[in-house]
């Protein structure tokens, strides 16, 4: 995500929200997020203008938005429009409130249009692009980037960033990778992605199994657990210098999770003779034992706030979810329903937690409220869906599903709805973190 | 140099050789049912002995082979031991009381339909469910290694109850 950094960014135009516009200073009302019904919203992409015209500009500003009006729409928030139903001319049409013709947009039932216009000068390209409401008839957002052609993709992604948090208040995914496992090579390796499955990269070369990726809140590390050394170790890696610490203690070294916000993290370890969770230092000292129970204790999730964590245990007989206060010390089971639930995962916003739970021999992405409020299944008659991950707005679900054969990762809003598989790949691909 | 190393490895491969088949004997006569020792005139010279006694190796490897290949099954999530696990792991800790210079380990393995994290935990239950059988046995924990694969080395690929029931199992390998 240094990468963002690196870009050169001129923002122009005036100021996005004049003082005492109709629509406040947020303009989170647009898309409410916690909504679980939510209405796509209808957005019109027309055709971006390009300022010379010819062939290979006018092929770079067809690709950008292509992928300007994909990333959008893997939200989940909008109904893309169909472009033969637009009247509009980009060569010849204005792109300024004034001149933008709103009822044109209105009577086909757009609800916010987006403009482009894209120039391309040998290796530099310059890109404008302006988010309307044309119903209110209003420009919400308006945003100059200038780059290299290679640049392209982190330009659109900044944009599609920019109208998320124009429209829900916060800045959305796409500036967030995916970790997850991959068995393409014949051993279980850890692979990253972008948001939408976009330009997988091999993290680890182990040639053994390797499992269970866990990013830091900051994205510089990975902890993952691998048989290295003959044995299932749990391994801390700077994904900017690859250093490496290794907690290889006898029995069982698995299933990292990063504290919100530090450079510790949970893991479950059986060196005292059974599998019990405990806190880490970034360096693999550890801190204290948080589970003191026969039985296994595994797969710990924390809360936004650090302070609690769901996690696995089969101290009631069967793996199923508690949750572990830490300031109090008290645990609570969380699920009762179905006697195989398991692979928590606390969602970003706090109050809610997935889980794969096993229903007449199959797994199922269920989410349950952290108060216990009743669990709504969000897979169903798909084969297996197991692993599920928030994404870092909370918006959405990381999964792996066996649905099309092979193990594959997928994606679906945080309502189940929308589902859809990230990526293909050779063998299958099992584990998604989502990277917050 | 490359002669002599040959020579020395020779050597430590035969003298444990020699010691261990020497030490067998006893045994392989309790058993009664090799007919290899009928066969080995007494009266032949030394070095016929030596060959006579090579041959007679695999009683011991094929005792090796049933403590490597007989492995222990369980129920669906659970690292209790069966009453037929628990005969199994009888006639190994006797081969194993027989046999004091073994150390091995004991792999905790699973079945597919369960996730991976609790079953990594499950193997190891498994596993150490054996040892621990094993200690009360009189077998010295120092010779036993623990390892857990979950569900991520299944012995029968398929998905079917049957390769479940092959795959929910722990693994014994001579260290």
């Amino acid at each position: 995500m240094n990468g963002w950094r690196i870009l050169l960014i001129g923002i122009i135009t005036a100021s996005l929200w004049a003082p005492g516009s109709a629509g406040g200073r947020t303009g989170y009302e647009y898309i409410d997020i916690n909504q679980p019904f939510l209405r796509k919203m209808p957005l019109a992409v027309p055709l971006f203008t390009t300022v010379s015209g010819d062939a290979q500009e006018t092929l770079h500003a067809q690709k950008a938005m292509e992928l300007l009006t994909a990333t959008l729409d893997f939200t989940g928030y909008f109904q893309i429009m169909d472009r033969g139903a637009f009247l509009y001319d980009p060569q010849k049409d204005g792109h300024t409130t004034a001149s933008i013709n709103f009822p044109n947009w209105t009577v086909i039932g757009a609800e916010l249009l987006i403009l482009g216009r894209y120039e391309l000068r040998g290796d530099d390209i310059g890109v404008e692009f302006r988010l309307f409401d044309t119903v209110q008839g209003r420009r919400l957002i308006g945003k100059r980037y200038t780059g290299k052609a290679s640049d392209q993709r982190r330009i659109i992604l900044r944009f599609c960033s920019e109208v998320i948090y124009a429209l829900t208040g916060n800045r959305g995914i796409f500036e967030h990778k995916i970790a997850f496992v991959s068995n393409g090579s014949g051993h279980k390796e850890i692979f990253t992605c972008e948001f939408d499955g976009y330009d997988p990269q091999q993290v680890t070369r182990n040639g053994t199994i390797t499992l269970f990726p866990s990013w830091s809140s900051d994205g510089n590390w990975i902890a993952f657990t691998s048989y290295v050394k003959g044995k299932p170790d749990l391994y801390i890696r700077s994904l900017k210098d690859k250093r490496e610490t290794v907690i290889a203690r006898p029995g069982i070294n698995i299933s990292p999770a990063w504290v919100p916000g530090k450079f510790e993290l949970a893991a479950t370890l059986s060196y005292s003779g059974d599998p019990e969770i405990y806190l880490l230092t970034g360096s693999g000292k550890i801190i204290k034992r948080l589970t003191h129970n026969a039985g296994n204790d595994v797969s710990p999730s924390w809360a936004p706030d650090g302070q609690k964590m769901a996690f696995v245990s089969n101290r009631a007989g069967s793996p199923q979810i508690y949750i572990k206060d830490l300031e109090s010390g008290t645990e609570r089971r969380l699920t009762f329903e179905g006697n195989y639930n398991t692979q928590p995962s606390w969602s970003p916003r706090g109050d809610r937690i997935a889980y794969a739970s096993m229903v007449d021999g199959n797994h199922n992405i269920f989410v349950i409220g952290a108060d216990g409020e009743a669990p709504v299944q969000l897979t169903r008659d798909t084969g297996d869906n197991e692993a599920p991950s928030w994404s870092p707005d909370g918006s959405l679900i990381v999964f792996s599903s066996n649905r099309e054969g092979p193990s594959r990762i997928y994606v679906m809003t945080a309502f189940g709805t929308d589902q859809r598989r990230l990526m293909e790949m050779k063998g299958d691909q099992t584990n998604p973190k989502w990277s917050y | 140099m490359q002669k002599k190393l040959g020579i020395v490895l020779a050597l430590l491969l035969v003298i444990p050789g020699l010691m261990f088949t020497v030490s067998c004997q006893k045994k392989t006569v309790a058993i009664a049912k090799e007919p290899v020792m009928e066969e080995a005139p007494p009266e032949e010279p030394m070095e016929e002995e030596k060959e006579a006694v090579i041959e007679e190796e695999p009683v011991p490897d094929k005792m090796a082979e049933l403590f490597v290949q007989e492995d222990i099954h369980f129920e669906f999530d659970k690292s209790t031991l069966t009453p037929t696990a628990q005969d199994i792991l009888s006639r190994k800790g006797e081969w194993l009381r027989e046999n004091p210079d073994v150390s091995f380990t004991i792999e905790g393995h699973c079945d597919e339909r369960g996730t991976n994290e609790y079953n990594l935990a499950l193997g190891d239950r498994r596993a150490e469910s054996a040892k621990a059988f094993l200690v009360d046995l009189g077998i010295d924990a120092s010779r036993i290694t623990t390892i857990s694969y979950g569900e991520e080395r299944p012995v029968d690929p398929g998905h079917n109850e049957e390769a479940w029931a092959q795959n929910r199992r722990d693994h014994f390998v001579i260290d």
